[in-house]
């Protein structure tokens, strides 16, 4: 295979991430591949590593330890090749304030060969937004679909989007989300997005990846994250002041004599270790993506505690 | 063709889509020859991965309810509606599985839950005799 294959097959690759900022590890021996054609959520806490992550795909940072590639090229040796195929919104928005709407438009244009006049002049008209409004005039949500815009107009194959929703209500956040769906379902172009809202990526996201303290806690199709996870309530006929130990059991919470985990593996071996123990499975089902994570995070962290 | 998807209930988004055309077929409100929204549409529609509705219509074109022609969309096949008795048996099933469930642990054995049933039931066809 060629080197542009290997670009088209995974628009990025990233293996054994390391960053520092002084004695604070922010990305620890990451390992990332985003398959073309996919939505990809990347997960975490604030502070996770998630932003220092997509700042590296842009060339923002430079790798100290590890290897970024995005379309199989360095975004460090080759910025202007890799950052014309990319559409980026960033967390803060940052947009120039002294320009007007209009002007945003025209300036960015200038940036992108491919730019499609006509369809970012459908997005404006979409997202309602005054050409003649000043930037710093803008609201919040104004704002981020201004910043959308830009980020679209010129078709990316790779839309990186650092958690786009946050703060926003729930008309602009809509906006959002239909232009990852529109993006992906455009044949080809991939989708990149960081979000603390774990209900948005279990909608729009082919793919998981959870950050948590730098480290990659978990990368998997969603489909497979949910199929290998399970919630079980146990009860017990004694009272407990602590869960019992089964095998797969990331997390604990309960009290008394009803104890339920999230669990990774098979629920079989789990009800099996149950029953030896005298305990009655009283409730089981698929966990949401979100006590996935929280049963993630909790079980690289301190004992499980009583409630 | 409106359908809800539901984050909390633990059923992939893929299966509930499946799940609920296939009701609408049961029930009627889907019939022979209906053709079903574009995969982009419904997925804008749902704020879900247009994958994920692709994968549902794969689903059900292998189970032979939906048929693709080509280049012009998805529709209900021929043999898709109405719903065998199986299917139509298999969705009341679920909710019969579920229902047990609790009664079970509520403390209804099932001569008791039975004759809950017929009650409940004697009072729908009175309140359908009213209107």
């Amino acid at each position: 295979m060629s080197k542009s294959d290997v670009s088209v097959e995974h628009p990025v690759e990233v293996q054994g991430l390391t960053r520092r900022f002084g004695k604070t590890v922010a990305l620890d021996n990451v390992d990332l591949v985003v398959p073309r054609g996919l939505v990809f959520g990347l997960v975490g806490e604030n502070g996770a590593g998630k932003t220092t992550l997509i700042k590296h795909l842009l060339g923002l940072f430079k790798a100290e330890t590890g290897r970024v590639r995005v379309f199989g090229l360095d975004p460090i040796e080759k910025p202007e090749e890799v950052l014309g195929r990319i559409g980026y919104l960033s967390e803060n928005r940052d947009l120039p304030n002294w320009m007007r709407v209009r002007e945003l438009m025209m300036y960015t244009q200038a940036f992108y060969p491919k730019w499609d006049e006509t369809y970012a002049e459908d997005l404006r008209k979409t997202f309602d937004l005054d050409p003649s409004a000043r930037i710093s005039n803008l609201s919040r949500g104004q704002r981020a679909q201004a910043g959308l815009l830009i980020a679209l107009a010129h078709r990316p194959e790779l839309l990186l989007l650092d958690e786009p929703s946050s703060g926003l209500d729930p008309v602009v956040r809509r906006d959002i989300l239909t232009a990852i769906i529109r993006t992906v379902a455009e044949e080809g172009r991939t989708v990149l997005f960081s979000s603390h809202l774990l209900d948005e990526v279990e909608r729009v996201a082919d793919y998981v990846a959870m950050i948590h303290k730098g480290k990659m806690a978990l990368a998997a199709p969603i489909d497979e994250i949910k199929e290998r996870h399970w919630r079980v309530t146990l009860r017990f006929a004694t009272t407990r002041t602590a869960p019992p130990e089964l095998p797969g059991a990331l997390w604990w919470d309960g009290r008394g004599n009803e104890w339920s985990a999230v669990c990774d593996g098979r629920l079989d071996a789990l009800k099996q270790a149950a029953r030896e123990i005298d305990a009655q499975v009283v409730e089981e089902g698929a966990p949401s993506l979100e006590e996935v994570f929280v049963a993630r995070v909790k079980a690289g962290q301190a004992e499980p505690r009583e409630i | 063709m409106r359908l809800h998807i539901s984050l909390d209930d633990g059923v992939p988004i893929y299966l509930q889509i499946v799940n609920q055309i296939k009701y609408l077929l049961a029930s009627g409100r889907l019939g022979q020859g209906d053709e079903l929204p574009p995969i982009r549409v419904l997925a804008e529609q749902l704020l879900i991965n247009p994958n994920t509705v692709a994968r549902a219509y794969r689903e059900l074109e292998t189970a032979g309810i939906l048929t693709k022609r080509r280049g012009a969309g998805t529709y209900v096949s021929d043999k898709g509606s109405p719903l065998a008795r199986g299917e139509r048996a298999r969705i009341v099933e679920g909710r019969i599985d579920a229902l047990l469930v609790e009664a079970q642990q509520l403390d209804f054995d099932l001569d008791e839950l039975t004759q809950l049933i017929k009650k409940r039931a004697k009072l729908f066809t009175r309140e359908d005799r009213k209107r």
